[in-house]
């Protein structure tokens, strides 16, 4: 009898060799990969015109592909929230919820593990390489709070750990399992050698942008503006996008940096009031915010700050609401000495 | 054969590539899809999820800044 794991596929190198891994072993195995709003492998690299020239591919497909196994994509991004408002085992060096994101994927792939009659979840997790979540004291508490108990297989790392299930049962030989540990990637890439994977993904700072200390600011930014913890998929999207810069607690502008942002705002003029200048190239800037009347040529000073106009005695600009009522409006541009540094998400 | 539109203007990826997986769930084999989106992404990543799944891309297409996919529906695999 073939037996069948689902594996969290990240679009990495470690849940590529995981997989493969299990191939080697006679494992029938499909991937699941899933996207909270935050991941960095998604939608950023539709924004920025610079960014087009390189490739465009989703690293979790082309894992799948390169595997020869399905991959089903899941948005988790409303029931993610809860984790990220609430991490029972805290937040690391940003806003990320580590060991909590993990319990909650691997409890994830649990229920799809049973809906669809698998027996075992694979995941590409190697003791130590994380400071939160791949830690040997931390691993047993994965297995412990998502339920999956020893029916979690680490392939990369499982000779350094107890004996799962599948190991148990004999449905995967332990020996012909790996004891890969630490921070180093040499192990991995001899393994991606061996098994002939070239041009594999090899992200930097992880796949989520709650370990970015700048992304992590400005969602903090936004959460103490608000007065909540709270964010929708627009707010999490455009915390990606522009220059924040908050002049008064009650409203931000989101100011775009080249051609490729200010296109991408564009499709948000329904849901923000906008600001473009009209007399010079510049970017486009979306108000959020409640703000008055008068704080409206402050912003388009703000604004004007960053066009070609920037020197020029007066800049005109466009004011547009969300119902498209536009009006003209000539500002002298703020000085960068007016600018406070406080302002700058 | 049906024959559906699906709107993706404004997704950007993955969420078109899901979009599209939970329709075609909802289909049946030979039954066929059209996508259209803007991220320029999907160019890549919606052939890739059909490859992998066993469904067929007939054309992809760009249209005033549009991406457009037109996919038929596979036959489920055992």
């Amino acid at each position: 009898m073939q037996r069948k794991a689902v594996a969290l596929i990240s679009g990495g190198l470690d849940s590529l060799l995981a997989v493969r891994v299990m191939q080697e072993q006679g494992i029938y195995v499909e991937g699941i990969n899933f996207f909270t709003g935050f991941c960095v492998e998604g939608h950023t690299h539709a924004i920025r015109k610079k960014d087009q020239k390189k490739p465009k591919r989703n690293n979790a497909l082309w894992c799948a592909e390169q595997l020869g196994i399905k991959l089903h994509i899941i948005d988790i991004v409303e029931e993610y929230k809860d984790v990220v408002f609430n991490p029972k085992y805290g937040y690391g060096a940003n806003l990320n919820p580590c060991l909590d994101c993990k319990i909650f994927m691997v409890k994830k792939a649990k229920e799809w593990m049973e809906a669809h009659d698998f027996d075992f979840i694979i995941t590409g997790e190697v003791v130590g390489q994380r400071p939160k979540s791949q830690r040997k004291d931390t691993m047993p508490v994965v297995q412990r709070d998502s339920g999956i108990d020893d029916r979690l297989l680490r392939p990369l790392c499982a000779r350094n750990l107890p004996p799962t299930l599948p190991e148990r049962e004999g449905w995967v030989d332990r020996e012909k399992l790996y004891d890969f540990s630490g921070r180093s990637r040499k192990p991995q890439m001899a393994l991606a050698r061996q098994f002939g994977f070239e041009d594999y993904a090899q992200p930097a700072g992880g796949c989520c942008f709650l370990t970015d200390e700048q992304y992590s600011l400005k969602l903090q930014d936004l959460w103490q503006a608000r007065g909540e913890k709270r964010y929708e998929m627009d707010d999490i999207m455009l915390l990606k996008v522009g220059r924040h810069i908050r002049p008064a607690p009650e409203y931000k502008l989101i100011i775009s940096r080249e051609e490729g942002e200010g296109k991408f705002l564009q499709g948000y003029r329904k849901q923000y009031p906008s600001l473009k200048t009209t007399s010079h190239p510049g970017p486009l800037c979306l108000i959020d915010g409640d703000f008055a009347e008068e704080q409206i040529e402050q912003a388009a000073r703000i604004v004007a700050r960053y066009s070609q106009g920037k020197n020029a005695d007066k800049v005109e600009l466009e004011y547009r609401d969300t119902e498209g009522n536009t009006r003209q409006l000539k500002v002298t541009p703020l000085p960068p000495h007016e600018l406070k540094k406080e302002w700058v998400v | 054969m049906a024959h559906e539109t699906l709107d993706c203007r404004r997704l950007l990826c993955p969420m078109p590539v899901i979009r599209v997986q939970d329709r075609v769930a909802e289909l049946q084999p030979g039954d066929e899809l059209e996508a259209i989106c803007t991220d320029p992404g999907v160019m890549q990543d919606i052939p890739a999820w059909c490859r992998i799944n066993g469904h067929q891309v007939l054309e992809q297409k760009v249209e005033d800044d549009e991406y457009i996919l037109r996919i038929r529906v596979g036959e489920p695999s055992p």
